[in-house]
């Protein structure tokens, strides 16, 4: 169900609509200060409530996950949030908004967060590339510290509370949350094994809590509204996946953006009505929630006779039209991941698609773990062979065995990452694959972006947060459209 | 050299030496302002190791890449050893392991940018450049790479040059910026 909200996104349209006043105008740090005056116990039975599931992915409930946090904390073992901003996903591109247009929402959610866990310090971790972001962020702090909202006594509460933004150099495996506390605390950024979970030894060796940007920004609104209150936004408030969220979209749409909407949106919806619809031709596939969430196809039908499946109500519909959840979507076979899709329209090239991912996971691999080091490695070469025409069918057979042999050898999700869009490719597109290695890579389109160049624009004043002037406000460059 | 650093394990007066390593001259210093910067970057941590990726970057934003000299710097001012810091700088894609142009260009190539054009884009700058992918112009102006994501999939195809982002790109476009950049 589309509901259109815009507790996150009301002011990315403002011009300076990222500094500390607007933010205030609307209502902004009150909640960090009641949350500094309530009990922990209180805030996190409102938080517990708000079922706000981790937006970074894996779909966690974030109450849950600060209450693992050891209580009372100890003096000798102080607690320590760390924000994932680590924004590397393909396909990806939420965070990067709120951090450069309302940074305050994450700042507050620090501050109610450090509370809720009993930390008194923060580490955003972003990534390098986005100096923008990073630029605002540290604005954000230094006019919430000159407010007096950060520093030694928030508010003139005895809670002392500061952030810090902490910056990556350049590597998709440091999202993962135990290598992102490697590269906080200066390693390379591998992998940790999990147990023992970062609740226990996180940052360095500290109770750590790691939760994504989005996550922490919902944290004021769902304070404000009440837990239970926000919960219920969400069309699948009894799957406890409640809630409002960033919703992207990019590829062959006509309206790629990022657009607010109540958790409960369809991926119908979210094509056509937020992204405006398949730009060149129809649909042929979509990646749901990030690249490592296996594709859709507009075909399939969900078949879910049982009646505890959390499928069941939309059992004999398309699958494009069962609400975006965390376990609905874990039910279809697929993952939610980031609510990020990417749309491909049938002159575009799945075999090169496939391609191009496995080309991205070869490079991020940290190498730590055999099978998905070299697997990762293998599936790549493969398809080029294939995409270049010289692959034999039975390689199509090995690349299934290789993905197969990645799942659940590995240290940490990445390994899944891999595989699974590969076996999704694998068994939603055998034909075309077939046909390329028969035709000796003459069958497909042979590009991914039919007809594109010079790229058409979208529509100015799409629905969305138009992604032209959207690079505008934030402060991205465009050049002046050359003379014709 | 002695930094504060909050009662963790490395506070001693002279990290270097409690780690072993001998002390070496070491050719790389940081300007006045990157000292200052130094300092304060390192009261944002607990230990002095977390500082590494943050200090690395100084570095390189004032050496342009990451040399020896500057991994003995940035050891011996962490109290790290110099394969540890080798080691994380060899680990991140941003770090410039060798010298590079005055100007870095990073055009997106995964899926999103590939969807609507990157590969144009990339072949239109190496045409323009006249460097392959991974190359440095030879007037030593402009480092040509392709970047993995870079989080601006709603406005592909995009091209990151130094800190700047460029978005929706058209090809004149990408003309004009690289026009900028060797002139």
């Amino acid at each position: 169900m589309l509901v259109r909200t815009n507790y996150l996104t009301k002011r990315y349209a403002e011009k300076d609509g990222w500094l500390l006043a607007p933010y205030e105008r609307d209502g902004g740090y009150k909640q960090a200060k009641r949350a500094l005056g309530m009990s922990r116990d209180d805030l996190l039975v409102q938080m517990k409530a708000a079922n706000i599931r981790g937006r970074g992915g894996a779909g966690f409930p974030m109450g849950v996950k600060w209450g693992f946090m050891p209580w009372p904390p100890k003096p000798e073992k102080p607690h320590y949030l760390v924000i994932n901003a680590d924004e590397g996903e393909p396909g990806t591109f939420k965070d990067r908004t709120l951090m450069e247009l309302n940074p305050h929402a994450c700042i507050e959610g620090c501050i109610i967060g450090c509370f809720g866990i009993g930390a008194h310090a923060a580490y955003i971790y972003v990534r390098d590339e986005l100096h923008l972001s990073k630029e605002r962020l540290w604005a954000a702090i230094k006019e919430a510290k000159a407010k007096g909202y950060l520093g030694a006594k928030p508010f003139g509460i005895d809670y002392p509370v500061e952030v810090y933004v902490h910056t990556g150099a350049g590597a998709y495996i440091c999202g993962e949350e135990t290598s992102l506390l490697n590269s906080l605390e200066g390693k390379r950024g591998e992998p940790r094994l999990k147990p023992p979970f970062p609740a226990m030894v996180g940052a360095f060796g500290m109770p750590t809590t790691v939760n994504n940007l989005e996550t922490i920004a919902a944290v004021p609104t769902a304070l404000e509204m009440g837990g239970d209150a926000f919960s219920k936004l969400s069309s699948i408030h009894n799957l406890k996946d409640g809630g409002t969220r960033l919703f992207g979209v990019s590829g062959h749409v006509k309206t790629p953006g990022v657009f607010e909407a109540a958790v409960g949106l369809t991926l119908r919806e979210l094509i056509y009505d937020l992204g405006g619809g398949i730009d060149h031709g129809e649909l042929l596939a979509v990646i749901p929630g990030g690249s490592s969430c296996p594709l859709l196809k507009p075909d399939e039908i969900v078949n879910a006779p049982d009646e505890k499946n959390p499928l069941h109500p939309w059992h004999g519909k398309n699958a494009l039209d069962v609400p975006m959840g965390v376990d609905t979507y874990r039910a279809l076979g697929t993952m939610l991941g980031t609510c990020c899709a990417i749309v491909l329209s049938d002159k575009a090239d799945p075999v090169l698609a496939f391609q191009n991912l496995m080309y991205f996971y070869r490079h991020e691999s940290c190498g730590q773990c055999t099978p998905c080091r070299e697997g990762s490695a293998w599936l790549n070469r493969i398809l080029t062979r294939v995409t270049n025409g010289e692959a034999e069918m039975a390689e199509l057979d090995r690349l299934h065995e290789i993905a197969n042999n990645i799942m659940g050898n590995t240290i940490c999700a990445f390994g899944e990452g891999t595989a699974m869009p590969a076996m999704g490719f694998l068994k939603k597109f055998r034909r075309e694959l077939e046909d390329y290695v028969r035709t000796g890579g003459k069958s497909g389109t042979g590009t991914l972006a039919p007809d594109y160049f010079p790229p058409r624009l979208p529509p100015v004043g799409s629905p969305g947060l138009a992604p032209q002037g959207a690079a505008e406000r934030a402060g991205t460059k465009r050049l002046p459209k050359p003379a014709a | 050299m002695e930094k504060t650093n909050h009662g963790s394990a490395h506070a001693t007066t002279a990290p270097s030496a409690q780690h072993g390593i001998a002390e070496r001259p070491s050719a790389f210093t940081l300007s006045a302002k990157g000292e200052q910067e130094l300092t304060d970057i390192l009261t944002r941590y607990p230990n002095l190791q977390a500082a590494c990726i943050p200090v690395l970057h100084l570095c390189q934003d004032e050496h342009g890449w990451v040399s020896d000299e500057v991994m003995a710097f940035v050891a011996a001012r962490l109290a790290l050893s110099t394969a540890h810091v080798k080691g994380v700088v060899t680990f991140y894609t941003l770090f410039n392991q060798h010298p590079v142009g005055k100007h870095q260009v990073w055009v997106c190539r995964t899926l999103s940018c590939a969807l609507k054009g990157s590969d144009a884009v990339i072949a239109h700058c190496e045409k323009r450049l006249g460097v392959k992918v991974g190359h440095t112009t030879k007037d030593g102006k402009v480092t040509l790479r392709t970047a993995e994501c870079l989080a601006s999939c709603g406005t592909a195809p995009m091209m990151q040059v130094d800190k700047e982002y460029f978005e929706n790109l058209t090809l004149p476009e990408v003309d004009t910026i690289l026009d900028r950049l060797v002139r």
